[in-house]
């Protein structure tokens, strides 16, 4: 299967949007090389903000900037973006909704070498508790760039979480990317199975393996997990015999969180998460690996889905 | 030279802000943040009433110079310059940190016309400033930033951030005043978090530093004007002020940090800012 680099898509994005309107500015904290937003360094050196390793410091110029009329991106890992520069967020940018884009690099548990200091496993609980805040988890290279491009039009802040690793290329070109929107993945009769970012693709693999087992699964991307569309969750799971989230990232406050969160007073809807167990990240010689441990895989979510079915 | 007049305008400003303040904005038994309020009065007046480019009755003024109040819990005393400018009604002063107010505990920009930026959690105002003074100089505007930093927000980490990239960036549209009050909420500096010589820090951290003493009006102006002048590094104003300036019960005194005044202390606070009319 074709996969791409999200990082890439980001900084490719990035010069692009350069290219088209000279307000975009981009903000880095030392970390260029591997979230790439270095890419608009080469062409825009007036425009790129080298901040050194000093992430909330990062976060409140970024907020002058815009409200000088700039459209600021900045970049670092997710978990410095999230956990360093949090109060930097809350204040100086969503308080007054600015429209200063946060990427969240090296999300979940992408950065699979590095353990648990690097890898973000509670940051969308964080950015999506902040009201005025956008939380995205793209699937694939080509919808991380949809979604920087929407992210620049949107007025308040967004936050953007990109994998590390190259993932396989689930969307078209041609799809009309919108935040917000519901995107079915596969069609399915028993079961909808709401994920995003990797997990997507884990899904996608559970449905096949469930269909030998005569299991219907749906699968949907929630590629935008706030603000989450409350009424289109109701209309999608309804008619199905349970719901089953996955997520890459704490069953804490994340995805399965907002999906609870929006089926709230539905009756008889069934709901299972698949995500990580109230955990900390570690260490691991490769990304696969860490998934299993944690035990984000097609298993995990059929039997998830047998649970719901009763 | 700042002549007689200048310095009688911005004295008697200085003692309207004060005013505002005692009367409308804290009067007896709220708590409101007199001391530090009080205690950077002439440099906001001076720069409301003085320095800034700006228009009242449009806030959003293109080539408008930029004020931050980075020690957001100040905010009264932006409130008492922005109501005498005309940012909007006196009468907003007396419903501060009502329900719905215009005037917020801490400032808000979605609500109160002529404040830039939302300030209070301690330690980001001087990065913000950065930010604007790096986004008008992309647009090769003429305009200046200006913001106040605390002497006990110093405390604060991204204060030593934000001084080291105004640096590294060569920012000179930018001047920084510390308003040097020596007290922090809990009492002085020296007793509870001594921090040690200021000015040597900033110096260290290369920027242009001048000290002053913060409550004379003329050589604020001169300080300003100065800092206009310094290219390619930024520069901050030390200005040694006391907390509780004007009131004579406040004075260097850290109780009155944020607190309410009984019936009594509003009685002296009024007469001791009377006695200032000259």
């Amino acid at each position: 299967m074709n996969t791409q680099s999200l990082r890439t898509a980001y900084g490719e994005t990035l010069v692009e949007l350069g290219k088209e309107n000279k307000d975009i500015v981009v903000l880095e904290a030392d970390l260029g090389k591997s979230t790439m937003s270095i890419l608009f360094q080469n062409v825009f050196p007036d425009r790129y903000f080298e901040m050194g390793i000093a992430e909330q410091n990062m976060a409140s110029t970024a907020a002058g900037l815009a409200l000088t009329g700039k459209i600021p991106f900045i970049s670092t890992f997710a978990v410095f973006a999230s956990g360093r520069a949090y109060d930097q967020l809350r204040q100086t940018i969503s308080i007054s909704s600015l429209n200063v884009n946060i990427c969240g690099s090296s999300s979940g548990l992408s950065d699979f070498g590095d353990g648990s200091t690097h890898q973000a496993v509670e940051d969308v609980a964080i950015m999506r508790a902040i009201p005025h805040m956008t939380v995205l988890t793209p699937v694939d290279a080509v919808e991380t760039r949809k979604m920087v491009r929407a992210a620049a039009s949107l007025p308040g802040p967004v936050y953007i979480r990109v994998n590390r690793n190259n993932l396989p290329v689930y969307t078209s070109e041609n799809l009309d990317y919108k935040i917000g929107k519901l995107y079915t993945m596969k069609e399915g009769r028993d079961v909808v199975v709401f994920a995003n970012g990797v997990m997507v693709s884990i899904a996608l693999k559970a449905a096949e393996l469930a269909e030998a087992q005569g299991i219907s699964l749906k699968v949907v991307n929630v590629s935008t997990v706030k603000p989450l569309d409350r009424q289109a969750v109701i209309d999608c799971v309804r008619n199905f015999r349970g719901v089953v989230t996955a997520e890459e990232h704490s069953v804490i406050g994340g995805l399965g969180s907002a999906i609870a969160e929006a089926l709230r007073g539905v009756k008889g809807q069934p709901l299972e998460f698949v995500g990580i167990e109230d955990q900390f990240g570690t260490s691991a010689e490769n990304y696969e690996e860490l998934l299993r441990h944690y035990g984000l895989t097609p298993a995990a979510i059929i039997d998830a889905a047998r649970r719901v079915l009763g | 030279m700042v002549s007689q007049e200048l310095i009688r305008r911005l004295q008697r400003n200085s003692l309207d802000l004060r005013e505002f303040i005692v009367n409308d904005l804290i009067g007896v038994g709220k708590v409101g943040h007199l001391g530090g309020s009080c205690s950077c009065a002439e440099i906001v007046a001076t720069l409301y009433f003085h320095k800034l480019r700006h228009d009242p009755k449009n806030p959003a003024l293109k080539d408008r110079d930029r004020f931050l109040l980075s020690k957001g819990h100040a905010a009264l005393v932006q409130y008492a310059a922005l109501a005498l400018a005309g940012y909007f009604p006196t009468d907003e002063l007396k419903k501060v940190k009502s329900l719905g107010a215009v005037l917020q505990g801490h400032p808000d920009m979605s609500r109160t016309p002529g404040v830039e930026a939302n300030t209070g959690s301690l330690g980001q105002g001087l990065s913000v400033a950065n930010g604007m003074a790096l986004g008008l100089r992309l647009d090769g505007s003429k305009s200046r930033v200006y913001v106040i930093v605390g002497d006990g927000e110093q405390d604060e980490g991204q204060i030593w951030e934000a001084a080291m990239a105004a640096f590294n960036f060569k920012i000179d549209n930018l001047t920084a005043i510390v308003d040097r009050n020596r007290l922090q909420a809990t009492g002085s500096i020296a007793e509870r978090f001594e921090i040690g010589p200021v000015a040597p820090k900033w110096a260290a951290f290369g920027w242009n530093v001048i000290e002053i003493d913060g409550h004379d009006v003329a050589a604020i102006v001169e300080a300003f004007d100065e800092a206009e002048t310094i290219k390619g590094r930024p520069t901050v104003v030390i200005a040694n002020t006391i907390k509780g300036k004007g009131i004579s019960f406040a004075e260097n005194n850290a109780a009155f940090h944020n607190s309410a005044m009984t019936a009594e202390q509003f009685k002296i606070a009024v007469s001791d800012l009377q006695k200032q009319h000259v």
